[in-house]
C-alpha cells in the first residue's frame, strides 16, 4: 500500500517545483538563523535571493560530518533550543559525537517517513513489530518506533542484546515484523535454530534491515532462515534517522522521501553533480527540517539514483544499494568507526607505539572488531598481569570511544606495517560488497 | 646478588621461541636457566643467559619486547621443608613474590625469585643466613 499518494505518486515536474518551493523556504532560513550557513553563503557571494527553483540547488554550498563537529553540540540548529524536543548522537572520529536535533515538526515528518517505509513492506495496524535496534541516542530505535505507532500497528520496544529474551518474547507477543540490523537478523536465525523452538511457533513475515551494509546473498539467507521477506530501509542520523529512503515490492533500489530529503549525486574528488544514473557520492538537502536543516549534506555513501518510474506506482528517485564509502569509515554492528578514533586512543596513551591494524570480520553472523598495537619497548613488563592490565586499559578506552567492543590483540615490536605513504590500518574479511 | 633475567614478549606463535633461542645460540650466549608463563594470547619467555647485556642488546636489535628485570637466585638445601622456611621468613617479612622457578643439582636447589622488593628480600634472606648465588656464577652454569 502507498501511505500518502499525494506525495509518492506526484508528477515529477510538480515534486520540483515543490522542492523548489521547499528549498528556498529552507536556505532563507537557515540564511537567517544559522550563522554558519549565512557565513558561507557570504563566502561565495550567493543569497537566498539566489534560490529560486531546485536547479539552484547547485549554487549551495557543502555540509559534511567535520562541520557538524566543529559546531558541537548545538551550533547548526536552526530554532532556539525551546523549539528542540528531542536530541540523537551518532559517535564521533575524536570522541566528540554527532548531535540532531528535532522540533515537534520533524518528529511528525520523520514518523511520517517511517509510515511511507512500512506500508511499502505491505505491512498495516494489523502488524505487530519486533523493534530490536538499539533505543537511546541511536536513531534507530526511536525512528522505528514512532514510525510503527504512526502506522497504528503495535511495537515492541525490545532494543537491543538479551538475545535469550529476544526470542521467547518472539515466540509469545507473535511480532509479524521484526526490525534490526542484517546482521543481527542472521544472528537470531541461527539463534532461533539453536532454540530447538519449531519455525512455526513464530509468526514473522517481513524483515526491516538497514543501518549497515548488506548484499543480496545476505537477503536470501535470512529470508530463508527466518521464513520472511527482508526489505532495506536506509537513513542516516544526520539527516533524520531511518526513513529516509525504503525499497517497494519490486525491491529495485529504494525510494527516497524526496518532498522532505532532496538527493544529489557528485564526484567525491571535484564535488561537481553528475549526470543521472552515474555513480557517485549521495548528497542530501533537507527541505522541511527545522531544527537541524542540512544543505547538500555528503553522506559518502557511494551509490547512484534511478529516475525512471517504478512499476509500484511512486514516482520518487530510487538510491541503488550502497556500494563503498568515499571515506574510510567503518560500519560495524551498526556502529560508524573510523580508524581516527582508534589512532587518537593509541596517540594518547604513552604505552603503545602510533601504529595499528584494525582487522574486521563477521563471525556468527555478527562483526567483530580486532585492534592490533604495538606496545612501547619501554613499557614491556615481565609479569602478564602488567600486560594483561595494559590491554585492559586500552580496550576499555577503546570501547568508551568507539561506542562498542573491540578485541585488543598486543603485538610484538615492529610486526605492524611502516610505511611512508599512506598505510594500509584496515582488513576487513567481511566480503559485504 | 642481583641477577639480570631477560623477559621477551612472545606472541603465540609457532617457532617464535626458537627464533630467541637461535639468536642467543649463534651469537655464542648460552642460557642457565628459564621459565615460560603464558595466557591465551601471548606469553612471556623469563631467561638467564652467560651475558645478560649483550643478549639484552642482540634481542633488541632484532626487535623483539624485552626487557632487562632483576632477580634473586636462593641457593637451599634440596630437603624437604628448605624452601617452606625461606618463603615463611619471606611472608613474614610481607615481600611478596610476582613469579619464581627452580632447578635443582644433587645436594642443592637453585630456586630464582622475582619479589616485589629486591632489596628487602636480599636483607631478608641473608638475615637468616640462606645463600644467596652469585650473578657471575648463574651466568656460567
Amino acid at each position: 500500500m502507498i501511505w500518502n499518494e499525494t506525495m509518492e505518486c506526484m508528477k515529477r515536474e510538480d515534486m520540483r517545483k515543490l522542492q523548489g518551493i521547499r528549498l528556498k523556504q529552507t536556505v532563507e532560513r537557515v540564511y537567517h538563523n544559522t550563522p554558519f550557513y549565512r557565513k558561507k553563503m557570504q563566502e561565495i557571494g550567493i543569497t537566498p535571493n539566489d534560490i529560486n527553483s531546485i536547479d539552484d540547488i547547485v549554487k549551495l554550498p557543502f555540509t559534511t560530518k567535520q562541520d557538524l563537529r566543529d559546531n558541537y553540540p548545538f551550533g547548526l540548529f536552526a530554532v532556539p533550543m525551546s523549539e528542540i524536543v528531542r536530541l540523537h548522537a551518532s559517535s564521533g572520529t575524536t570522541g566528540r559525537p554527532t548531535v540532531v536535533g528535532y522540533t515537534r515538526q520533524d518528529l511528525v515528518t520523520w514518523a511520517e517517513s517511517v509510515a511511507r517505509c512500512l506500508s511499502a513492506y505491505g505491512t498495516d495496524k494489523n502488524d505487530i513489530f519486533h523493534v530490536s535496534y538499539g533505543y537511546g541516542l541511536f536513531t534507530g530505535g526511536m525512528g522505528l518506533h514512532y514510525g510503527v505507532e504512526n502506522l497504528g500497528a503495535t511495537v515492541i520496544p525490545m532494543s537491543s542484546g538479551n538475545t535469550a529474551k529476544q526470542i521467547q518474547l518472539m515466540r509469545d507477543f507473535g511480532p509479524t515484523a521484526l526490525a534490526c540490523t542484517p546482521s543481527y537478523a542472521l544472528y537470531l536465525a541461527d539463534a532461533i535454530q539453536d532454540s530447538g523452538i519449531p519455525r512455526e511457533e513464530f509468526k514473522l513475515r517481513v524483515g526491516i534491515f538497514g543501518a549497515e551494509p548488506w548484499t543480496e546473498n545476505m537477503r536470501r539467507e535470512i529470508e530463508s532462515k527466518l521464513g520472511i521477506k527482508a526489505y532495506d530501509i536506509y537513513g542516516l542520523s544526520e539527516v533524520m534517522g531511518p526513513g529516509v529512503a525504503h525499497e517497494c515490492e519490486y525491491q529495485h533500489g529504494a525510494h527516497i522521501s524526496e518532498d522532505h530529503f532532496y538527493p544529489e549525486i557528485i564526484d567525491p574528488k571535484t564535488l561537481e553533480p553528475l549526470a543521472p544514473g552515474e555513480s557517485g557520492e549521495l548528497v542530501f538537502t533537507t527541505i522541511t527540517k527545522e531544527g537541524l536543516p542540512l544543505l547538500r549534506y555528503r553522506t559518502k555513501d557511494l551509490c547512484s539514483l534511478i529516475y525512471e518510474p517504478c512499476p509500484c506506482g511512486r514516482t520518487t528517485v530510487r538510491m541503488t544499494r550502497i556500494t563503498g564509502r568515499s571515506d574510510d569509515m567503518l560500519i560495524i554492528r551498526g556502529v560508524n568507526v573510523f580508524p581516527s578514533q582508534v589512532e587518537s586512543v593509541i596517540l594518547e596513551m604513552q604505552e603503545f607505539e602510533p601504529h595499528y591494524m584494525l582487522i574486521v570480520d563477521r563471525k556468527n553472523n555478527l562483526d567483530t572488531l580486532e585492534v592490533l598495537v604495538e606496545v612501547r619497548p619501554e613499557c614491556y613488563s615481565d609479569e602478564i598481569t602488567r600486560m594483561v592490565e595494559l590491554k585492559k586499559k586500552i580496550a576499555h578506552r577503546l570501547q568508551s570511544v568507539l561506542g562498542i567492543a573491540a578485541n585488543v590483540k598486543l603485538v610484538e615490536p615492529r610486526s605492524l606495517e611502516r610505511s611512508q605513504g599512506k598505510a594500509k590500518r584496515v582488513i576487513d574479511n567481511r566480503n559485504i560488497q | 646478588m642481583i641477577i639480570k633475567q631477560l623477559s621477551v614478549f612472545l606472541e603465540n606463535k609457532t617457532g617464535r621461541i626458537n627464533e630467541v633461542t637461535s639468536v642467543l645460540g649463534n651469537a655464542g650466549i648460552n642460557l642457565s636457566a628459564f621459565s615460560m608463563a603464558e595466557n591465551a594470547e601471548f606469553g612471556i619467555l623469563r631467561v638467564i643467559v652467560s651475558d645478560p647485556d649483550k643478549a639484552y642488546k642482540l634481542l633488541k636489535d632484532n626487535h623483539f619486547g624485552v626487557t632487562l628485570t632483576e632477580v634473586v637466585c636462593l641457593n637451599c638445601p634440596n630437603t624437604p621443608g628448605a624452601l617452606s622456611k625461606a618463603l615463611h621468613y619471606l611472608s613474614k617479612a610481607g615481600v611478596f613474590i610476582e613469579y619464581m622457578y627452580a632447578f635443582s643439582s644433587g645436594d642443592v636447589a637453585h630456586v630464582v625469585i622475582r619479589p616485589n622488593d629486591i632489596n628487602m628480600c636480599i636483607d631478608i634472606l641473608r638475615k637468616h643466613s640462606l645463600e644467596l648465588m652469585a650473578a657471575h656464577q648463574l651466568y656460567q652454569l
